[in-house]
């Protein structure tokens, strides 16, 4: 079904969703939407798992299970993420990150 | 037991029994108690290590125990001793001695005190004894670190930022050294083989003389930054003014020692051709030192400065013996070493004794104390006549031995620096009298000294050991130079051999 | 047979540590009869040694040296050793016994001179070092021990000075001669070790042999243009300069005179004073053969600081400095003589003078002193213009002081008269020009001194707090002991004795040097006679006659104050506090500098870790696309 798509196709797919989540990640101010950034990027990573190994070693699975290791991992950081998020918003009322910044010298 | 490991046993337990009293008195009794029992065990030493000689026992080393401690990376706990470490281990106990009788009276935190003083001393002790490279640094790091807590707290004036600085510089020392050791272990094997800390093995290859050329001033300053070598000797001024008493005894006693030690075992001894091309900037910085300590010393007013920068005169003077690399010239050093140990721990025993009484150590607001406090200041003036140079006292046959082993040198160079060095006795006896005259003698400067309490019997104590040690190498040096000068032999014919001018 | 000449020093060094460690506990007298009972063995095992070095044996031919005991104290290397011993020679003999007598003559006069000081028991018990390490000195083996009890009688004569601790006075005299002689010392440390650099042994056997083997090394070693054995023995003799208090190094012997009058005798008079002769007489083989140009720069400085002494005595009004520039001026007579002296025979006679001068000067010297200790006991002043017509209180100290007076003028057949006659022949036989400063010399002594004795036991009587009375018999018996030696000593054998050689040699009295030398004492004595005989106005006027001359003889030509002004000035202000403050402000703030820099610049970054996640996000992808790059293009 995919054969005749060559493997630039999948890498630039990733590679721009990749960096939409870099970019969002950076500059976006709400919490929310820096995790759905941050699951941006670990879903780009998700495509070159899963086509590297389906074009490099079709007989093997270490790509699709890592793929699927990663997306068990986004969700629980998910969770956990959304957890502290809820905290920070008891505290501080908002969820921008900017407000955030307890952490520093 | 080896009687080695003793050393540091004993000074363990006692920390471990100061753990179990409740107050000064307590603490004091078993620091006391500990470190006579550590005096007699280095007596002991001393007379089994002669036993030995006697016996005929020619080995470098004696009394070598060896446990391998870090497999994988070839580190062991080795300890042997030579006549050097011997005599080095004498002076220590000596002044740890000295140094718990002086710091009676210490009634903060007392337990915490001691137990820090000893851990000091365990760590010196631990650094005479180790002939591998690795325990001996960590040991040395063992006896610097108690430092910064006994001054930081125990100690008078700006001492948090005096504790610092000390601590800093003898830190960025150690980070020299450690540079230097890894330098050394790294190229202990340079035809295959496992690579080694043991002193003994790496003196017996020739460790590159590439490698020696870049790690040999690591190893040196490193050591030197400790042995107060110039300019790296500001630590010292103010550290010591800071310290509680028994501190500056053993700081400038003994652990001001461990860089001159360390300078000639490790530096000097295993990398001899980088020691001799790279002699001559020491010698000159060691020159500075003599002459420069001891015209600083002319012109301070607080009687722990005076005695610092004249520490640092005296101990350019070890580093300069030392660096001129023939038998007598560092049997000299090494005997200025002992000597200066003694009689600048017998000075700050006296500083502190002093100031305990008339809450100033500032010498113009003193006077007349010979009437009034007479066998203290009589012990300063021994003290003061040690230190510029007397015969019968230590300090004499410390300076000539020196004077002429250094002169002994064929080439110009070496005997123009000697008379420079020289030239210090005169400003010794210049400060020396300087102090002595304003300190003791005149009128009696302030009617609140008229009452002064001469000094008790655990300050007697303290002192008289001391006195006698430097009274004893005076007028009988010559076992002392014996055992040094025969241990010696195996390291200066390294030296020679190499010798390549 | 000498084997127990070892005790000779050892005495003295058992008392002192005996009475320094017990002696406060005991009653003061007992220390003062211990030590003295002590130097009293000491002093008859040295005339003993002395009997029987001389005249024991029969022997022709030269004397020899004898090390009865020796033993190693310090190894340097195997040839370099320090050893401790006794070594007899003639000087050495001679030395002992005349450090003995004087110390031993010390020892009972103080015993009434310090009665009741507070101290006594302290003032023994360094007598007693003094006395151990003067005779340690003079029976040293080799130059080394030699040097070691020169350090120690520096430091005994430092503590003797400064007896009086709670003298200002005292103390800054006390700082200023070991300082001074220290400085020395410096000097003599670097000759000596020149010497050893030179020849590999310390010994005074080896040195001392007329061969000169072991200089061999030295032929053509040279540094700046002068050979480096004029260096040695010029720089050893800086140290005898220093300790004979010989000019530029004079300035510490008139202040000494701070200390107790008895110390004044002993050290700073009669034996510690000349140990730089000594050193010199020591050493003369060395300074024959080997640098002759040293012996002439001895032989100018002697004859300048005896000229310069006796020019400053005639001005001085304190009659215990009067007698230290008289010292001075003594001790010149002696260098000069070693230095216009030969080796050997006739030609050695400046040699034989001067140990047969410092033997006499020993007493005669130590004479004056302990009267004029026993004249300020009596009126409690230094000052001559406070004394007068003394005559009548004083008996006994007045004739003794006379025969002092007239012995150290030359009058025949006092023993100062032959000491100074065989100087002045052997400077007469060199030096021409030396020869007529010594005779100058010789006028101006007889005139101060007799200038000292009109003063004080003629002319007006003064009004005194009470009536001067003699002293007690423990000050006088000394005195009576020394005129009888001055007196008589003049008779000894010198000649065949102590000569340069050792040998025999014979001796005739030089009518054309002896008549004119004794004719210019008289003429000093007279003039003195006319000036200070009774009270008059002449020598004042005199003084304002000389105006600036006099004012600068009076205050010793300004010679202290250009020491001060270098010391205090140069050394103090302008080394000293420039190094102090070097330290503090260069050195040590360029280590607290780093500390400094180190903490700006952490607190300058500090803002880096601003708390912001999007901060280090940014940061972390920017490096890991520099990175990437960077791998990408140059990899």
């Amino acid at each position: 079904m995919i054969e005749g798509i060559p493997i630039q196709h999948f890498l630039i797919v990733s590679t721009i969703m990749f960096f939409i989540g870099i970019a969002g990640f950076i500059m976006r101010r709400n919490l929310i939407t820096i995790l759905m950034a941050i699951e941006l990027i670990l879903n780009s990573v998700n495509i070159n798992f899963v086509i590297f190994n389906r074009y490099l070693y079709p007989d093997q699975l270490q790509g699709h299970f890592f793929a699927i290791f990663v997306v068990g991992i986004a969700a629980a950081e998910a969770s956990v993420a959304i957890a502290l998020i809820i905290n920070i918003y008891r505290k501080l009322k908002n969820i921008d990150v900017e407000n955030v910044n307890e952490l520093r010298y | 037991m080896n009687i080695l490991t003793l050393l540091i046993v004993v000074p363990v337990l006692t920390i471990i029994g100061i753990l179990f009293t409740k107050d000064m008195k307590g603490a004091r009794a078993v620091s006391a108690f500990g470190m006579t029992i550590q005096l007699i065990v280095a007596a002991t030493l001393v007379f089994m290590y002669l036993g030995l000689r006697k016996a005929g026992v020619t080995d470098e080393m004696v009394f070598i125990s060896d446990y391998t401690w870090f497999k994988s990376l070839n580190i062991h706990y080795t300890t042997g001793v030579d006549g050097i470490a011997v005599v080095m281990i004498a002076l220590t106990a000596i002044v740890v001695f000295a140094g718990i009788f002086a710091s009676w009276e210490v009634e903060y935190l007392s337990r915490e005190f001691f137990i820090s003083l000893i851990l000091l001393a365990t760590g010196v002790f631990g650094f005479f004894i180790s002939i591998d490279l690795f325990t001996m640094f960590l040991f040395y790091e063992v006896a610097v670190i108690p430092m910064y807590l006994l001054i930081g707290v125990w100690g008078s004036g700006p001492k948090e930022s005096s504790a610092m600085k000390l601590t800093l510089m003898l830190m960025g020392g150690s980070a020299l050294l450690m540079v230097g050791i890894f330098g050394i272990y790294f190229n202990s094997a340079p035809n295959g083989g496992p690579l080694t800390f043991n002193i003994l093995e790496i003196s017996k290859i020739n460790i590159p003389v590439e490698a020696q050329r870049f790690f040999f001033p690591f190893t040196f300053i490193g050591f030197g930054i400790l042995g107060a070598l110039f300019p790296f000797h500001t630590w010292s001024p103010d550290g010591h003014a800071s310290a509680p008493t028994a501190v500056s005894m053993l700081h400038a006693g003994v652990l001001m020692k461990l860089g001159g030690y360390g300078a000639f075992r490790v530096a000097m001894f295993l990398m001899p051709e980088a020691a001799h091309e790279q002699a001559w900037i020491f010698i000159i910085l060691t020159s500075i030192s003599v002459v420069y300590g001891a015209f600083g010393a002319i012109w301070q007013k607080d009687l722990k400065y005076i005695n610092a920068y004249s520490s640092v005169s005296h101990c350019g003077l070890v580093l300069f013996a030392l660096l001129m690399m023939n038998e007598t010239a560092m049997d000299g050093g090494i005997i200025q070493m002992i000597s200066h140990g003694l009689m600048t721990a017998l000075f700050f025993a006296l500083i502190g004794m002093i100031y305990g009484r008339t809450h100033t150590r500032n010498i113009y607001e003193m006077g007349g104390l010979m009437k009034v406090i007479p066998v203290l200041s009589v012990v300063y003036v021994i003290a003061g006549l040690a230190s510029l140079g007397l015969p019968g006292l230590s300090g004499f046959v410390a300076e000539m031995t020196v004077f002429v082993g250094a002169f002994q040198h064929e080439d110009l160079f070496h005997r123009i620096v000697t008379i420079i060095a020289a030239s210090s006795i005169v400003i010794t006896a210049v400060y020396i009298l300087r102090v002595v005259g304003i300190l003791l003698f005149g009128p009696v400067k302030d009617p609140h000294f008229e009452h002064l309490r001469d000094a008790t019997w655990f300050e007697k104590l303290s002192m008289f050991t001391l006195v006698i040690a430097i009274a004893g190498i005076g007028i009988a040096p010559l076992w002392l130079s014996d055992t040094i000068l025969d241990s010696l032999k195996p390291i200066v014919h390294k030296l020679a051999e190499t010798n390549v001018f | 047979m000498y084997n127990y000449t070892i005790l000779i020093p050892l005495i003295p060094l058992v008392i002192f540590l005996v009475t320094g460690l017990l002696g406060m506990k005991w009653k003061p007298i007992i220390s003062g009869l211990l030590g003295t009972t002590g130097l009293g063995i000491s002093w008859v095992l040295s005339v003993m040694t002395a009997i029987t070095y001389f005249f024991g044996s029969h022997h022709e031919g030269a004397f020899e040296t004898i090390i009865p005991f020796e033993k190693l104290w310090l190894t340097f290397s195997e040839t370099l050793q320090i050893k401790m011993g006794v070594l007899l020679d003639p000087i050495s003999v001679m030395m002992l016994v005349v450090v003995t007598t004087i110390s031993f003559m010390v020892h009972i006069y103080s015993l009434g001179y310090m009665h009741g000081e507070k101290g006594f028991q302290r003032f023994y018990a360094f007598l007693s070092l003094f006395t151990f390490s003067m005779l340690g000195l003079v029976i040293a083996t080799n130059i080394f021990q030699m040097y070691i009890f020169w350090e120690l009688v520096g430091v005994s004569s430092f503590l003797l000075i400064g007896f009086y601790y709670q003298k200002p006075s005292a103390v800054a005299a006390s700082k200023k001669a070991f300082i001074v002689t220290r400085f020395a010392d410096f000097g003599f440390l670097i000759g000596i070790l020149i010497l050893s650099f030179i020849t590999k042994t310390f010994d005074f056997a080896k040195l001392t042999n007329p061969d000169g083997a072991v200089f061999a090394n030295a032929a053509g070693m040279s540094f700046m243009g002068i050979s480096v054995m004029t260096w040695a023995m010029v720089l050893v003799f800086m140290g005898g300069a220093g300790k004979s208090a010989m000019f530029p190094l004079h300035i510490w012997l008139p202040d000494a005179m701070e200390g107790p009058t008895p110390v004044s005798a002993l050290i700073h008079a009669a034996t510690m004073v000349v140990a730089g002769v000594y050193l010199v007489a020591r050493l003369f083989v060395v300074y024959h053969f080997q640098a002759p140009d040293a012996l002439e720069i001895i032989a100018y400085v002697g004859g300048f600081t005896s000229l310069f002494a006796a020019v400053i005595a005639i001005t001085q009004h304190d009659i215990k400095r009067v007698l230290a520039f008289s010292t001075l001026s003594q001790l010149g007579y002696m260098m000069l003589s070693l230095g216009v002296s030969g080796y050997g025979g006739e030609e050695g006679l400046g040699y034989m003078a001067s140990m047969f001068h410092l033997f006499t000067h020993a007493m005669f010297k130590a004479l004056l002193f302990l009267a004029a200790g026993s004249i300020i006991h009596a009126v409690h002043s230094n000052y001559m213009y406070e004394m007068g017509g003394l005559r009548k209180y004083l008996p006994i100290t007045h004739i003794t002081f006379l025969i002092a007076c007239l012995t150290i003028a030359g009058v025949p057949p006092l023993s100062g008269f032959f000491s100074k006659d065989e100087i002045l022949v052997a400077a007469f036989n060199h030096n021409k020009i030396l020869f007529g400063v010594e005779f100058l010399v010789a006028g101006l002594t007889a005139f101060y001194m007799f200038r000292l004795y009109f003063n004080i036991f003629w002319g007006k009587d003064r009004h005194y707090h009470h009536t001067p009375h003699e002293s007690p018999l423990t000050m006088t018996i000394p005195l009576m002991f020394l005129a009888f030696a001055s007196i008589f000593s003049g008779f000894l054998p010198f000649h065949s004795m102590v000569t340069s050689d050792k040998m025999h040699f014979d001796t005739h009295l030089h009518l054309a040097v002896a008549v004119p030398s004794v004719l210019i004492g008289l003429i000093g004595i007279a003039f003195a006679w006319l000036l200070y005989k009774k009270e008059s106005k002449v020598p004042e006027k005199l003084a304002k006659q000389f105006g600036i001359l006099y004012t600068a003889t009076y205050n010793k030509f300004y010679i202290d104050e250009i020491y001060l002004f270098v010391t205090k000035k140069i050394i103090f202000n302008y080394i000293s506090r420039p190094v102090a403050w070097f330290d503090r402000h260069i050195v040590d703030a360029f280590m607290v500098g780093i500390g400094t820099v180190t903490e700006k610049i952490s607190y300058r970054i500090k803002g880096m870790q601003s708390g912001q996640l999007q901060h280090y996000a940014f940061m972390f992808v920017a490096g890991v696309l520099i990175l990437a790059l960077v791998l990408v293009y140059y990899i």
